[in-house]
């Protein structure tokens, strides 16, 4: 990275990388903000839709017009993209149609009238048609000052919109039929929802393209909301991450020309989504992974202080040293778990060593006969309440000694009377 | 048997309901009178949520009306509350339990306004009704069904509503959830509300309920339930599946009849 080139582009001198910048910044907060309730809403597709639909749009409002002026380009795209969706809810109304087909339709005839229509522009040999293909892979780093101004004004109605229409667009999307029930207008709230779903797609679409434009309004949702279970949360979360990518994209461009802001847009919006899948806390990925491996290391020791407890019964001596030999008789162990497992429980105080043989402490042997008799008293619960054959409940017992927490042991301890043996006639050992 | 009352809180009259023209309910006539907790019972598909829906106004009618306190739906919604299906939402949302509650409050706090001092202590006070306010800061994902239930519950009674309509609050909830949920219920009728709720366990029927109502695609009775909640009108309800209204309803949607002829 180029210090100097870092410099020149935060300290936003140049008008061009202003307009960059803010323009990137603004689409990119008003396509996450959105995103998260068509998200939310299980309509993550009506974003594709949408952008594909804008097409025929910009190129009648061209043919008509004759410029290219950002305003008259963006009320033809939002009509387009209006009427997309209301055919996609209409199909879908009104005949045995399912969504999803009806969502390809409704995407792919739109985009192919727009792709049409454009063809016949770029042959009519109109000299102010360059630049219009632009809407099909986006321009970001060609953004103007009309285009800017564009772009704030629908990024602050989309703003002011999503504040005042809060609680509403919430209920909207987590329970659509109690909403109606206690009487909100539903059918408007959610005409304004895809209304300004619309409006983010057709400036979003100016800077990344028709096909990139459904990752900006998914992808911050989608990242939000492995950070946090709070709407508000998730909404600010995901406008960071757009303003972020946004900027991040605009400066990639910047520092190495040869590189395209809208298409970086995304890919660090992806980044940041991959590492949310991986890192948020709790849903994240390796959290999961650590959780799992915690448990395989208490299944791991639990069922270690058995087999020294087993041992310390069979010779009604507890205490006794034993052999790693004796132990993986009583069961068989991995022998790098095995090993990993002892040193462990040396290490936490429930085992001691001596020369290459290993003790119960008194903590150790504690535990090792909780584990114990939770097996037994299982055992014992299943052929008696579940009807069982004693022969079939050991695997499944095996698995519930270590899920039984302290207050169930309890209980199973009142129900079952304090019994003093299990099925196959062993001693349950109580402390 | 198909008992009509006087006064009645709820009124359906010559109710049908077609989904793609097959007609699910066949014209329903039926009253409840105030201060009852009412059973919808019949079998799997014989129409008992598509009754509520369709009283909520969720549902398109094919014919008929449905007056509530004598009035149409709209004139008294502020006094009506709905307790959806607990299945019928995506519980993953991202919201606290309080949150959800609140919902319930919406339509009072009005559009583009925040919540009142009003609002966030009925719904703290309706939490701590169904016992969940220790769980006012839990996310929903996390609850238990039998707690998802008593959220839907508490929403529903911060709209302060003189009838409730659930459907099938029962479903899915341990015994302790049961209990709280049938409380509630007792307490709201002994305050002269009216709650109706689908149901699906005949067992609890005469012990929860003192008003049945019994549908299988049409109505097979309504009345008290020491009167209606017979073997033999069980036997109708859930044993005579009327082959003939089934085959008639299929010719109808192949033929998309309209379910009224309007000349």
């Amino acid at each position: 990275m180029n210090l100097e080139t870092f410099i020149e582009f935060f300290s936003l001198q140049n008008p061009n990388v202003r307009y960059v910048v803010l323009g990137s910044i603004l689409l990119s907060i008003s396509s996450a903000i959105v995103g998260c309730f068509t998200f939310l809403k299980k309509k993550a597709l009506l974003g594709d839709v949408v952008s594909h639909a804008v097409l025929p749009g910009i190129c009648i409002s061209f043919m008509v017009s004759g410029t290219k002026d950002p305003f008259i380009l963006i009320i033809g795209a939002f009509l387009s993209g209006w009427l997309s969706i209301i055919v996609l809810d209409y199909i879908v109304a009104n005949s045995k149609i399912k969504e999803d087909t009806a969502t390809g339709l409704s995407l792919s005839v739109f985009f192919g009238i727009g792709i049409l229509l454009l063809t016949v522009i770029q042959h009519s040999g109109n000299a102010a048609q360059t630049g219009l293909d632009s809407f099909l892979f986006g321009k970001a780093a060609a953004l103007v000052g009309k285009d800017l101004l564009a772009f704030s004004i629908i990024a602050t109605v989309i703003l002011i919109v999503v504040f005042f229409f809060y609680k509403e667009f919430k209920l909207v999307c987590f329970d659509q039929e109690y909403a109606k029930s206690i009487g909100l207008p539903v059918k408007k709230i959610e005409l304004l929802l895809t209304s300004i779903t619309v409006l983010a797609v057709v400036t979003g679409i100016q800077a990344v393209g028709v096909v990139l434009m459904a990752a900006m309004l998914i992808t911050p949702a989608a990242a939000g909301k492995f950070w946090t279970n709070r709407l508000s949360i998730m909404l600010l979360l995901a406008s960071v991450f757009g303003a972020f990518s946004g900027i991040a994209g605009a400066y990639i461009s910047y520092a190495a020309p040869s590189m395209p802001t809208g298409p970086w847009i995304v890919m660090i919006l992806s980044f940041i989504a991959i590492l949310s899948f991986f890192f948020a806390p709790e849903k994240g990925i390796l959290i999961k992974l650590f959780k799992q491996r915690k448990i395989r290391n208490q299944l791991l020791e639990e069922n270690l202080l058995k087999s020294f407890y087993k041992i310390g019964e069979m010779n009604e001596d507890f205490t006794a040293s034993r052999s790693n030999e004796e132990l993986i008789e009583i069961r068989r162990f991995s022998s790098a778990q095995f090993k990993a497992g002892l040193s462990r429980l040396s290490s936490q105080g429930f085992i001691k060593k001596e020369n290459s043989t290993w003790s119960l402490t008194q903590e150790g042997l504690q535990k090792g006969m909780r584990v114990v008799k939770l097996h037994r008293l299982w055992e014992l619960y299943l052929t008696k309440y579940l009807r069982i054959a004693p022969d079939h409940v050991h695997e499944d017992a095996d698995t519930i000694e270590h899920v039984i927490t302290p207050e169930i042991e309890e209980r199973l301890e009142k129900l079952l009377e304090y019994p003093e043996a299990d099925p196959h006639s062993s001693n349950i050992p109580y402390q | 048997m198909i008992q009509q009352v006087e006064n009645p809180v709820l009124e359906v009259h010559d109710l049908t309901v077609s989904y793609d023209k097959k007609p699910v309910l066949w014209g329903i006539d039926l009253s409840v009178p105030k201060g009852a907790i009412a059973g919808i019972v019949g079998p799997n598909g014989a129409g008992k949520s598509t009754l509520i829906k369709s009283i909520m106004g969720l549902t398109a009618l094919s014919s008929g009306y449905v007056k509530i306190f004598d009035q149409e739906l709209n004139e008294v919604r502020q006094r009506v509350s709905y307790v959806p299906q607990r299945e019928s939402v995506d519980w993953d949302f991202p919201a606290s339990v309080y949150d959800v509650v609140l919902m319930g409050r919406y339509s009072k706090i009005g559009l583009f306004k925040r919540p009142r001092k009003a609002d966030t202590e009925a719904a703290l006070f309706a939490l701590k009704q169904v016992g969940m306010d220790k769980f006012k800061d839990r996310q929903i994902s996390q609850l238990s069904g039998g707690q998802q239930q008593r959220v839907f519950l508490a929403r529903a009674l911060t709209q302060q509503a003189d009838i409730y309509f659930m459907d099938e609050p029962f479903a899915g909830v341990d015994a302790a959830t049961e209990k709280a949920i049938i409380q509630i219920l007792k307490k709201l009728s002994e305050d002269g509300k009216t709650v109706i709720v689908v149901h699906h366990d005949l067992q609890s029927v005469s012990t929860y309920f003192d008003w049945v109502i019994m549908l299988n695609l049409r109505l097979v009775a309504s009345g008290p339930t020491d009167q209606v909640f017979t073997s033999e009108l069980l036997e109708e309800t859930y044993g005579g599946k009327l082959t003939l209204l089934s085959e008639v309803g299929e010719l109808m949607k192949k033929g998309q009849y309209p379910s009224r002829d309007k000349q």
